[in-house]
C-alpha cells in the first residue's frame, strides 16, 4: 500500500516523528525488568484502545506473578467504527509495534507474544509475517535477543474472523483459545488469569508502539508532551464531513474545535468521539479537550456536517450493536434491539415522551448491568444524540 | 460430495491439524484455512475437526456460527463485503450497494446461482477516510464508485479459475 492510502495527515513528535525503531529495545536490554516497568509507569502512558488503563500498572501486575508461562497480546482487532490508525501503524510502523511487544515480554517475563489481527485486515498478514521473519534474522526475536542471556521472545500472528466483540480483551482471549468470542467475567483479570489461564497483558497496537518510544527517549521526554493526566500523543482516525480526513498524531489535550480546524471540518453540527461506543458531542461543546480528563477516546473522530440527520446516525450505530452483540447477557442482547425499535418509532413520529424516557432509562440500565464494555457503552451514542438533538428527533413529520 | 473428494478433504484437515496442533487453540486457524479453500465449513469438516481435536462437533458448530467470516453454508468463490458503517454510509454506500445488486442480479445475503459471487454487508472495515470501502475476499477496495464496481467484478471474473484473488486494488 502506498502512503496515499495510509493518509497520514499530521506527523506528531512520537509515533510518526523522530523516534527511530530499535532504540527502545536496545535500551531495554540493558535495564532490569523493574526499571523498564518503572520507566513505563513514570511516563504516565495509558492504554490507547480507549479505556485508558495505566500501562505500567498492567505490566507490573503481570510481572509480579511467578509462573513460567506468561503472554503478551497485541490487540489488533481494530473494529470500532471510524477507527483505522492501527491499520496505518501496522502497515508503516510494524517494527515499532513488535518492538513494544518484545519490551513488554522482557518486562513481565514472557517468552511468547501473540498479535491478534482482525480478519478484515488479512491483507496485512503477509507483510507482517515478513517483518517478523526479518526481526528473527536480525536477532531481535528468538533466543538471546541483542545478546541478553536468557531473553527469548517470539511473536505469533493469529487471525480474527469478523467479530467486533473480540476487541474486548477477554473475548479476544476466548477467541485465541478456540472459543466463541464471549467476554468473561472480570475479575479475574487477564493479568492474573488470561490466555490458557496464564498471566496475560493485552495492549492496544498504539500503546505498544508508544511504550517502545518511551523506552527509547525516556519517561521525562514523553511526559513533557500532552497534559498532566494524559501524557504523550494520540493518533486520531478522522472521517466524515471534513475536507482532510485521515490519521493525525497530536499531543493529548487539544480541543475538538482545534482538531476540526486541522481536519478542515469547521462548521460541523456534531462530532462522534470514540466511535459507535463513544459519545456524540454537539457544536456547543467543541471546547472540550480530547484527553482522558476531557472526552476520552480510542481515536475515532467522525465529523457530522449540518446536513446530517442525527436520527439516521443513531440508527446506523444501533444497527451495528444489534449485529455485533455477542448475545451472552440479557441487557445487551435485548436492550440494543429495544433501542433500535425505539428509533423506528421516532422515525415514524410515533414515540411518546413517556416511551422515550423509558428508552433512556433502559439505556442507563444497560450501561450499568451489561457484562462487558460493548453493552455498557452501546447506549452512549443513542443517549447523547437524544439528549443533545431532541429538537431534531422529536415531533418529526410522518414519513410520506 | 464424492467419496474421493471427502477423502481428500479429510487428508487436508489432518495436515492442518498437524500444522496448527491438536488442541482447542488450533480450532480457529484450522477452520479459517478450510473456509479460505472451500468457501464453507461443511458438517463433514466439523465432524472431522472435532474428532482430531477431541471435542464434540457441536462445539465446532458453535464457533463456526459465531464468527461472521466462518460459514456453515456454502458461499461464493468471491465474497464481496461492503462496509455499511456510518462513515461509508455517509459516503453513499447505498448507491454502490444498488450497483452491486444490479450487476450481479442478487440481493445482499445471496450468492449467484453459478456460485461465483456472494454479497454481504460488513461492519466497519477501517477504511473510513476512503469510503465507500469493500472487501473482495481479502482484498480491500476504497473510494468505490459506480464505474469501479463493474471493473472490480470484471477483475474477479477474469481471474476466476486462474487465481482465487483479484489482482490490483483500491
Amino acid at each position: 500500500m502506498d502512503s496515499q492510502v495510509l493518509n497520514i495527515q499530521n506527523r506528531g513528535p512520537i509515533l510518526f516523528g523522530g523516534v527511530a525503531t530499535g532504540e527502545g529495545l536496545k535500551k531495554a536490554v540493558g535495564m532490569r525488568r523493574s526499571e523498564i516497568i518503572s520507566e513505563v509507569r513514570n511516563s504516565g502512558l495509558k492504554g490507547r484502545g480507549g479505556a485508558g488503563f495505566p500501562t505500567g500498572v498492567k505490566w507490573n501486575l503481570a510481572a509480579a506473578a511467578s509462573v513460567e508461562s506468561k503472554y503478551v497480546v497485541c490487540n489488533a482487532d481494530e473494529g470500532e467504527p471510524g477507527t483505522f490508525k492501527d491499520r496505518v501503524l501496522l502497515t508503516e510502523y510494524a517494527d515499532l509495534v513488535f518492538e513494544g511487544m518484545t519490551i513488554a515480554g522482557l518486562a513481565i517475563g514472557s517468552h511468547q507474544g501473540i498479535l491478534y489481527l482482525r480478519g478484515e485486515y488479512r491483507y496485512l498478514l503477509a507483510r507482517l509475517e515478513a517483518v517478523l521473519a526479518k526481526r528473527h534474522l536480525d536477532g531481535l526475536l528468538g533466543e538471546g535477543i541483542l545478546g541478553r542471556e536468557g531473553f527469548k521472545f517470539d511473536i505469533e500472528i493469529r487471525m480474527g474472523s469478523g467479530a467486533y466483540v473480540c476487541g474486548e480483551e477477554t473475548a479476544l482471549i476466548e477467541s485465541l483459545e478456540g472459543q466463541r468470542g464471549e467476554p468473561r467475567n472480570r475479575p479475574p483479570f487477564p493479568v492474573d488469569t488470561g490466555y490458557m489461564g496464564c498471566p496475560t497483558i493485552v495492549n492496544n497496537v498504539e500503546t505498544l508502539a508508544l511504550a517502545a518510544a518511551v523506552l527509547a527517549r525516556g519517561a521525562e521526554w514523553f511526559k513533557a508532551i500532552g497534559t498532566d493526566k494524559s501524557t504523550g500523543t494520540k493518533l486520531f482516525s478522522v472521517s466524515g464531513d471534513c475536507l482532510a480526513p485521515g490519521v493525525y498524531e497530536f499531543p493529548m489535550g487539544l480541543t475538538i474545535a482545534q482538531l476540526l480546524t486541522e481536519v478542515k471540518g469547521e462548521g460541523a453540527k456534531a462530532v462522534q468521539v470514540g466511535g459507535a461506543s463513544g459519545t456524540c458531542v454537539p457544536a456547543s461543546q467543541f471546547a472540550q479537550t480530547l484527553a482522558f480528563e476531557g472526552v476520552p477516546t480510542g481515536g475515532s473522530i467522525i465529523v457530522f456536517g449540518q446536513q446530517r440527520d442525527m436520527l439516521k446516525v443513531a440508527r446506523n450505530f444501533m444497527e451495528f450493536f444489534v449485529e455485533e452483540s455477542c448475545g451472552q447477557c440479557t441487557p445487551c442482547r435485548y436492550g440494543n434491539v429495544a433501542l433500535l425499535e425505539g428509533i423506528g418509532k421516532l422515525e415514524q413520529g410515533r414515540c411518546s415522551m413517556t416511551h422515550l424516557k423509558e428508552l433512556m432509562a433502559l439505556g442507563e440500565t444497560m450501561q450499568l448491568s451489561s457484562k462487558c464494555g460493548l453493552g455498557q457503552s452501546s447506549p452512549n451514542a443513542f443517549l447523547s444524540i437524544v439528549k443533545n438533538f431532541s429538537d431534531e428527533i422529536l415531533g418529526r413529520a410522518l414519513p410520506a | 460430495m464424492l467419496a474421493t473428494e471427502q477423502q481428500r478433504l479429510a487428508t487436508e484437515i489432518v495436515e492442518l491439524a498437524d500444522h496448527y496442533g491438536r488442541d482447542r487453540c488450533a480450532l480457529m486457524p484450522i477452520l479459517q484455512a478450510v473456509q479460505q479453500r472451500y468457501h464453507h465449513i461443511s458438517e463433514f469438516t466439523m465432524q472431522e475437526v472435532a474428532n482430531l481435536l477431541g471435542i464434540h462437533p457441536v462445539e465446532v458448530y458453535s464457533v463456526v456460527t459465531f464468527y461472521a467470516f466462518l460459514k456453515a453454508e456454502k458461499i461464493g468463490k468471491f465474497v464481496i463485503r461492503l462496509c455499511r458503517t456510518i462513515s461509508c454510509d455517509m459516503q453513499d454506500k447505498d448507491k454502490v450497494a444498488r450497483q452491486l445488486e444490479n450487476e450481479l442480479g442478487i440481493r445482499f445475503g445471496e450468492t449467484t446461482p453459478d456460485g461465483k459471487f456472494s454479497l454481504e454487508w460488513a461492519n466497519c472495515l477501517g477504511m473510513c477516510d476512503q469510503g465507500p470501502a469493500l472487501l473482495v475476499n481479502d482484498q480491500v477496495f476504497t473510494h468505490v464508485t459506480f464505474e469501479k464496481v463493474s471493473d472490480i467484478l470484471e477483475g474477479c471474473r477474469r481471474s476466476f479459475g486462474v487465481h482465487p484473488m483479484p489482482q490490483g486494488g483500491h
